[in-house]
């Protein structure tokens, strides 16, 4: 591991003049540190630590909606009832990253921009329509989430660029969310396949429905042709079995160590069924547990096989 | 170069002196002293450096020890009462044989104190998904569940 130089900002004027510098930003370390030790990447030569940062952290209510700071750490977003009740999919996809001591310590932020195709915050924060604030030494800039990742560990973020905040809006009445993941293991587990649906109910009619996969294409993504599926229907099975195909007919998987790309894809019309399902119940008023996915795959609660 | 930090271990400050990319795991081991926390994977997977930062359990092999500085540590070290009387979970692990080589110990012992600290009572299940990011390689998990059961009921 290299790292030849280290401050701890105490603000965000601070922060942004390292990184202005050529410092690069440091949180958790949930991400930068296991992929310096596993021989992914050397950490940056130039580190500024953010985590004494307090304007960076907490998670508060903003006019129904949602405003996380960077700092905010998985555990944080789990332990808000807000969050939990409104934004479910966001809590279902927090709750299962990594173990507890990865939750404690990895941040939203961190999350956000390593990137991963395979995070499980992605697909809820891009489909309850997230703007991330991204800060530099020269400006501030606001980009949809959708809009902030480019592929593999790449967004749209420049070198001295400051992820401080992500804001989510209220979401409309008659929603429910979920977030469904393929895994091998309770914890310590990455996305095989993962998918994301939001679903809003007028009645019985599906008024707005929004479907991303995870771990499924070089960036996270939604699917229009699985929302038209569902836009406007009676959100019947036939309705939602269409969706989940849709799904997996975008989807452009790659083989590695924990599937194949057949499997994957296999595995996705399946997955999209589930948080589809399972955010239908939410939309009724129904409870199902939070995280979904070992519910799921044990298929307690009936009716999301 | 060097930067100067403070880690508050177990309730005593270490000064140190140490490289910016050093993880906290290392320096407790190689600097503070304290030999308790493991290195297993180093991948931040199996928690045999688990240790509680702020009375939260983290995996030290993937923190950074200068983001440490100032903060409260707890090693497994710490566990055991200062006349050296153990604490009611590491009573309870060589009670209900949850020891067998000892090398994921100290990391299930902080895992499950983290646990017992904020769900006193808790149930099978939640025994084994809060330590289940905490691998056992020897021994099986029986015994070491049982151990925080029976910890658990006494409280």
């Amino acid at each position: 591991m290299s790292a030849e130089s280290y401050t701890a900002a105490a603000s965000v004027e601070e922060a942004l003049e390292a990184m202005a510098a050529g410092a690069r930003p440091i949180a958790g370390g949930t991400d930068l540190v296991v992929g310096a030790r596993g021989g992914k990447a050397p950490l940056p030569d130039a580190l500024v630590a953010i985590h004494r940062v307090s304007e960076l952290r907490g998670i508060r209510e903003q006019d129904g909606g949602l405003v996380l700071g960077a700092l905010a750490t998985h555990a944080d977003i789990v332990a808000s009832s807000t969050a939990c009740e409104r934004f479910t999919a966001l809590a279902d996809a927090s709750a299962i990253v990594g173990s507890h001591a990865t939750r404690n310590a990895g941040t939203i932020g961190g999350n956000v921009m390593n990137a991963s195709p395979a995070m499980e915050t992605g697909g809820p924060l891009i489909c309850f329509d997230a703007v991330a604030t991204l800060r530099s030494a020269s400006g501030i800039r606001r980009v949809a989430l959708a809009d902030l990742f480019t592929g593999p560990g790449r967004t749209v973020a420049e070198p001295g660029e400051l992820l401080t905040e992500l804001a989510l809006p209220a979401p409309k009445d008659g929603t429910g969310s979920c977030y469904a993941r393929l895994e091998y293991r309770r914890q310590m587990e990455i996305a095989i396949v993962g998918a994301t649906a939001v679903v809003t109910l007028d009645g019985g009619t599906v008024r707005d429905a929004r479907i991303a996969i995870t771990a499924l294409a070089p960036t996270i993504h939604r699917v229009a042709e699985a929302e038209q599926a569902l836009n406007g229907s009676d959100a019947s099975d036939a309705a939602v079995h269409a969706a989940a195909d849709a799904a997996a007919g975008a989807s452009r998987p790659i083989s590695d160590v924990r599937g194949s790309a057949d499997y994957r894809r296999a595995m996705a019309a399946v997955l999209t069924r589930r948080a589809i399902s399972t955010a239908i119940t939410r939309a009724r008023g129904g409870r199902f547990p939070i995280p979904a996915s070992p519910a799921l795959h044990g298929a307690v609660n009936g009716g999301a096989a | 170069m060097r930067y100067d930090a403070t880690l508050n271990v177990n309730g005593r400050a270490y000064p140190v002196a140490i490289e910016p990319g050093r993880n906290l795991l290392s320096v407790l081991r190689s600097e503070v002293g304290l030999t308790g926390a493991k290195e297993g994977c180093d991948d931040s997977e199996c928690g045999a450096c688990m240790v509680l930062l702020d009375g939260q359990p983290v995996n030290s092999c993937s923190y950074l020890a200068l983001q440490a500085d100032g903060r409260e540590i707890v090693t497994i070290e710490g566990l055991a009462g200062a006349d050296g009387e153990l604490h009611p979970l590491q009573q309870a692990f060589l009670d209900q044989g949850g020891v067998q080589c000892g090398f994921c110990t100290p990391g299930m012992l902080i895992s499950a104190k983290a646990l017992l600290d904020r769900n006193p009572s808790p149930d099978e299940d939640e025994i084994r998904l809060a330590l289940s990011g905490n691998l056992c390689r020897c021994t099986g998990y029986s015994g070491i569940v049982r151990a925080v059961q029976a910890v658990a009921e006494q409280r």
